[in-house]
């Protein structure tokens, strides 16, 4: 089992007569079983750095390690949930979650046996035979889910995988995605641009700022788990992060931000100083 | 979503669309509004049909084309879904190729009769070589358009789970063109069907296009209206078989939205 370190990592795109710097010497650690949190407005590099953890980008300048092996290439104790699925419409929910198995030398009983227990750790098992387009937005998500959890990895990297779903459905996979790692205290890495939805799963969460890409803040979250995107408490820290985030992001338009965003009772804030949640 | 069921009864519909068909046809025999040497009777037909059955011709005639149909339409499934693909996969070759390819797509391939009695004479090539061009362009341009629109993280969970090379081909881009190449599978079988009949009207000394041409020089009407019937026939019955594939259910999400 091991940790993330991220170290001084930059990378920059260049396009035809423009070049973006997506990242700019982004340092980051997450321990080992640690649920981390990475939050900033659409475009701050946030899945550029998610990519390279994964090995499917390559730094231009840093090193990303897990535990003390840097990452070279995409391998078999990392696994990406990616937006939106990403899943094979035209396999089904048990094909989907057996796809990567594959490539692991597991044989068809094996692959089908351990495809079944992740999807019913998500509770799909009645929906293993169905394809994608006979599942509401929510199981596939839950699927994408189990796809990543079945390579069995040490690092689970998720790219704001709940961003397309609607609230209720987001507030069942909090409930689960919590339950999930809870139950096999993987690393989490996690990638949001809403901030509420930091403070419901994160051990920490991480800020980043706009162009070009660099983490701005870490903000340990202790509130007692499981947490609800609705709770007193969890309102209380977002609604602090946000502020503290928009004095450094003046620049970055409101929309960009889901709920959890505005300012809402200014009367419930606490000193910016002090550690949030520490007291519950 | 609106539930709506073809009952056996909702079925039965289309027949009798058929019977008033051939009665207001048997109607405009009998009261002679055509002459009888440019218009059959349903009972003519028949009896038409009857004796190119029995002769043997018609199996004859239908045969030979349906194999120039099936060489036509295989070579160019064949050639062009491997340059579909390649076309798909690379954009420098998408920019040399496209433009020429829409061209020939959109040129009729009946213009190409000229050059295929010139080239290749009477008999079965001309009518395959028609065919393939009917197919081939629209097959290349299914199939590239199918891997241009594959959704790149689709790749990315490939390289995640770490497929290579060739398996990426496997995994990922054919299973995910399957519903585009389908749906252009049945529209250019069903295209070559029409060019079969034209090319062997003008190219050919047998074959169902053919078959109705030289009833119309011999003036037998009874035997070209069988022909047309029997090319009728045979055109639906290739649309329901590609239908088919449609219902494979790994393609299924491809139409079903
Ligand atoms: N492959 C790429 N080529 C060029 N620019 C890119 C590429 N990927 C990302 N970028 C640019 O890098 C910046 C950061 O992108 P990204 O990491 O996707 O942000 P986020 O995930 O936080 O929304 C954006 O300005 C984006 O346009
Ligand atoms: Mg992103």
């Amino acid at each position: 089992m091991a940790g993330i370190s991220i170290c001084g990592v930059s990378k920059k795109f260049t396009g035809r007569n423009d070049a973006v710097q997506a990242l700019e010497n982004a340092t980051l650690e997450i321990a080992d079983g640690e649920f981390v949190v990475l939050v900033g407005p659409s475009g701050c590099g946030k899945s550029t750095l998610l990519n390279i953890v994964a090995g499917l980008d390559v730094a231009d300048t840093g090193q990303v390690y897990e535990g003390n092996k840097p990452v070279k290439e995409p391998g078999r104790s990392r696994s990406v949930v990616f937006q939106d699925g990403a899943l094979f419409p035209w396999l089904t929910a048990q094909k989907n979650v057996e796809f990567g198995l594959k490539q692991m030398g597991l044989n068809r009983k094996e692959r089908a046996e351990r495809a079944a227990h992740y999807l019913q750790l998500v509770h799909l098992t009645k929906f293993r035979e169905s394809f994608l387009h006979e599942l509401s937005g929510g199981m596939r998500q839950r699927v994408a889910i189990a796809r990543a959890l079945a390579m069995e990895p040490e690092v689970l990297l998720m790219d704001e995988p709940f961003s397309a779903l609607d609230a209720q459905t987001r507030e069942d996979l909090y409930v689960s995605l919590q339950e999930v790692w809870e139950r096999t205290r993987k690393t989490i890495l996690f990638v949001t641009h809403n901030v509420r939805e930091a403070v419901v799963l994160a051990d920490k969460v991480v800020l980043m700022g706009i162009r070009p890409g660099r983490i701005q803040t870490v903000f340990p979250i202790r509130l007692a788990r499981p947490r609800h995107a609705e709770d007193v408490d969890v309102a209380k820290v977002a609604h602090q992060i946000s502020m503290g985030l928009k004095e450094s992001l003046a620049l970055t338009r409101n929309e960009e931000y889901d709920e959890g965003w505005q300012p809402e009772g200014s009367g419930l804030l606490r000193p910016a100083d002090s550690v949030l949640g520490d007291n519950i | 979503m609106k539930q709506e069921i073809l009952t056996p009864k909702l079925k039965m519909l289309s027949l009798l669309v058929v019977l008033v068909v051939v009665a207001l046809w048997a109607v405009l025999f009998s009261k002679g509004f055509f002459p009888a040497s440019s218009f059959p009777s349903p009972v003519q037909v028949v009896k038409g049909f009857g004796e190119e059955a029995r002769s043997g011709r018609l199996f004859d005639d239908t045969v030979a084309s349906l194999f120039r149909v099936s060489t036509g339409f295989g070579l160019a499934v064949f050639l062009g879904i491997p340059l579909g693909l390649w076309l798909g996969l690379k954009l420098s070759a998408r920019a040399a190729f496209l433009p020429a390819v829409n061209f020939f797509r959109s040129l009729s391939p009946l213009a190409w009769i000229p050059f295929a009695i010139l080239w290749f004479g009477i008999g079965d090539t001309p009518a395959i070589f028609l065919i393939f061009m009917t197919s081939f362009f629209p097959l290349v341009l299914a199939t590239a358009s199918a891997v241009a629109s594959i959704p790149t993280v689709h790749f990315r969970v490939a390289q995640d789970y770490g497929f290579h090379g060739l398996e990426f081909l496997t995994q990922v881009t054919l299973p995910a063109i399957m519903p585009q190449v389908i749906t252009g599978l049945r529209v250019t079988a069903g295209l070559s069907w029409v060019v079969v009949v034209a090319a062997e009207m003008i190219a050919g000394r047998d074959g169902l296009g053919f078959l109705i041409w030289d009833a119309r020089n011999q003036l037998r009407p009874d035997l070209l209206v069988a022909g047309m019937i029997v090319i009728g026939v045979i055109g639906v019955v290739l649309d329901r078989l590609l239908v088919q594939l449609t219902l494979i259910p790994s393609v299924r999400w491809g139409y079903d939205k």
